[in-house]
């Protein structure tokens, strides 16, 4: 039988259809003609129109990060590529799988400075986990499948493919490769036996042991097997910011989140215990402080990654086990399971009766009289209003933290932020992806009224796609974050922390065809986000606009640099 | 301390840029590199000599491995080895030192592969710190010109690097 003889752009698109892709999220231009002739000819997938560029990607991670496939976005050459280069950054530093397929000049234009010419590959690569520039026709739908493939093996993350216009427009065979195979390129997926069976000898006599659980396990799809693990051997655990629902929030060996603004008895337990088991974290400056100070405390390390560079990076592991963490965990309740030893919970009582004393502290109270609006009592209402179930997009700052402190997640990929890159303006794209992806789901983007101006065009394709989200704009009228900063480390001088001139965002909802609510009273907020999550406002997009405390700050927080229990509370920042 | 680290990658364009782009973008000291193509067509070597602690030589090698590109990774530090480099050198050599320059580097061991009336070319081949000190023992005011390729090195014995 022989192939079809198609264009390049028509192979692009077969090679994206074999790959089950069902979003695109793109924007046209001149060297991507070609491929978006192809796709309006074809009906296995939908297009999403953006604004810009960098929502495509942010549009696709967040698709990515909701549901485990893989996001795709489709950008044209030069301000297209380098528009894309926040969305990747993003996507790499989180380990997003994700393939981006790129326009380029023609071949022969290559290095001749022509119109719209970058070069994409050449500035793409420090932020991508690897790319391709397709010269021959005949490689694209291997370059594709291989980029699928990258992407969502090992330790996942962005893959660009940059196309010339020319090849698009010429003609060969379609023949898609069943397999990939690369000889540079094997991750290791099987945690090795002698590894497990130490680290398990280390967990059973640990008298103090602690669990710490990032973004891994989130993206392994791992969570189940954690959550087994846990509950055999009744271990405390804290999860990351990007490992928030990797472990259920709500059951009762959760200590909260750790890091920079976990709560006091995640780090504590942390600096205290004496084996730490790591699955899928990495030992961040955000989340572990100061390394020497963190290892003052003499303590045991396990770490289980997929990534060998992951491993004694930042700090150095007794027991590394590189390995896919949720075969690795798997591999470890079978083994425990075979001790048929109890000795999991004997001895421990005293630990476990520490760590209550630490919660006792309540790091997470805040006061409220009632009257402004709080930023945590909105996000504690709205987790009470979407019964916790929603898909919670965040952007980056204070927002951010109060999100992830006083939304508890039970259920992985519901909680999608920028965790690495921390990327102002992710919050709309991410909910428009989450949206798209499970449109009879409940999204909330929690956003700032700084982080939501940096992709506000995207309400028009909101608009557009009916995509009903609802944003929760925590209005301070600061820079929260930057304020709160400036406040503590620089005597108050709030140097272009203040956003003047901020728009009417009820005018600004309402233009783009949307609902906006303003919300000024603390009475008020239970009821506008019943109404915004409303059968009456079901199809609608709403931007409640919440007034809030402009002096509120996020607690507890590690100062940068310090170790993680030194804490500041809020009950100690009047000593600031 | 100093580590000499061999590697197999894919002949691809651009396989270099990646690598020196991981050292420049994390940070990591690079002394020399060199790279040409293997007897496998499809394969380029790389040798490339650097610094660090221990935990930082560690990271390099598993930042290597993590580029896609990349093959294989030997330190060569981890046993017996041998390491050359090549140094070109045009000295000023009128009649007065002719003699002078022709013997020193007949003792080190230097060739010479150029010679004109003011000024001989020498090649000359050892370890990085054999360069180093022949360089030394030159009288700097004579010197034009230094080329030094950068080190190649390749395991003693047995031990080999290849896919």
């Amino acid at each position: 039988m022989t192939a079809e003889i198609i264009t390049g752009a028509e192979i692009a698109i077969r090679c994206l259809q074999k790959e089950n892709v069902k979003f695109v999220f793109g924007y046209p231009g001149g060297a991507v003609l070609n491929i978006y002739d192809a796709i309006f000819q074809q009906k296995s997938f939908k297009h999403v129109l953006v604004r810009h560029e960098q929502a495509a990607v942010h549009a696709a991670d967040a698709y990515s990060r909701a549901t485990g496939d893989v996001g795709v976005a489709l950008v044209t050459s030069g301000p297209g590529a380098t528009n894309a280069v926040t969305g990747i950054a993003t996507a790499h530093m989180d380990s997003i799988p994700m393939v981006i397929i790129s326009g380029q000049v023609p071949t022969h234009a290559i290095g001749q400075d022509a119109f719209q010419e970058c070069d994409t590959v050449g500035i793409t690569r420090p932020c991508v986990k690897h790319n391709f520039l397709v010269k021959d026709i005949k490689d694209i739908a291997s370059t594709i499948k291989k980029a699928f493939y990258l992407a969502a093996t090992g330790r996942p993350g962005p893959v660009l493919v940059d196309i010339p216009k020319d090849i698009t427009a010429e003609t060969t065979e379609f023949i898609y490769p069943e397999n990939v195979s690369l000889r540079s390129y094997n991750p290791i997926n099987q945690g090795h036996s002698g590894q497990i069976n130490k680290a398990l000898d280390l967990l059973v006599n640990a008298q103090k042991p602690m669990v710490y659980s990032g973004g891994g396990v989130v993206l392994g799809n791992a969570s189940e097997a954690l959550t087994e693990f846990i509950k055999l051997l009744g271990f405390p655990i804290t999860n990351t910011l990007m490992g928030l629902g990797g472990f259920p929030a709500s059951h009762e060996n959760f200590l909260g989140m750790l890091g920079m603004h976990g709560t006091y008895q995640a780090n504590m337990a942390m600096q205290e215990c004496d084996v730490l088991l790591a699955v899928g974290a990495r030992f961040d400056d955000r989340v572990i402080g100061n390394p020497d100070h963190f290892l003052a405390k003499p303590k045991k390390i396990i770490h289980i990654d997929i990534d060998p560079a992951s491993i004694s990076k930042r700090v150095k592991i007794d027991i590394p086990i590189v390995g896919d963490v949720k075969l690795v965990l798997e591999d470890l309740i079978s083994a425990f399971k075979a001790l048929k030893s109890s000795s999991s919970n004997n001895l421990r009582t005293d630990w476990l009766k520490t760590i209550d004393l630490w919660k006792q502290k309540d790091c997470m109270s805040f006061e409220d009289d009632g009257t402004q609006i709080k930023p945590q009592k909105v996000i504690q209402k709205l987790h009470e209003v979407t019964n916790g179930e929603a898909f919670i997009t965040s952007d980056v700052g204070q927002h951010q933290m109060w999100a992830a402190q006083y939304y508890p997640f039970d259920k992985p990929r519901r909680w999608i932020n920028s965790g690495g890159l921390g990327t102002m303006g992710v919050g709309l794209p991410y909910a428009m992806g989450c949206q798209l992806a499970f449109p009879d789901s409940q999204v909330a983007c929690v956003t700032g009224e700084a982080s939501i101006q940096m992709c506000i065009q995207e309400l028009s394709t909101c608009k557009q796609f009916n995509l009903p989200v609802k944003i929760v704009n925590l209005n301070n009228r600061y820079m929260g974050m930057v304020r709160q900063w400036q406040e503590f480390f620089y005597g108050n001088r709030y140097a272009e922390s203040y956003m003047d001139a901020l728009p009417d965002f009820v005018k600004l909802a309402e233009s783009y065809g949307h609902v906006g609510m303003k919300i000024e009273n603390s009475s008020d907020i239970e009821g506008a986000l019943k109404e915004a999550f409303s059968p009456k406002l079901k199809e609608r997009l709403v931007f409640l606009d919440f007034i809030t405390d402009q002096t509120e700050n996020v607690f507890p927080m590690v100062p940068n640099g310090k170790g993680l229990s030194e804490m500041i509370l809020a009950d100690d920042a009047e000593d600031l | 301390m100093r580590h000499i680290i061999s590697l197999l990658m894919e002949n691809e364009a651009g396989a270099l840029s990646r690598v020196s782009g991981l050292f420049s973008a994390r940070g990591y000291n690079i002394e020399s590199l060199s790279v040409a193509p293997t007897e496998d067509q499809s394969l380029s070597r790389m040798t490339i000599v650097t610094r660090g602690s221990d935990e930082i030589i560690e990271q390099i090698i598993k930042q290597l491995n993590k580029l896609i590109d990349v093959v294989k990774v030997l330190d060569l530090h981890d046993g017996d080895h041998i390491e050359r480099e090549l140094v070109l050198v045009k000295v000023k050599a009128n009649k007065q030192y002719r003699d002078e320059v022709q013997q020193l580097s007949s003792s080190y061991g230097g060739r010479i592969i150029d010679s004109s009336e003011n000024i001989l070319t020498i090649e000359f081949t050892g370890t990085s710190t054999e360069l180093d000190n022949y360089l030394k023992s030159l009288n700097n005011s004579f010197v034009v010109e230094i080329v030094r390729t950068g080190a190649s090195g390749i395991g003693r014995g047995d031990r080999i690097l290849k896919i």
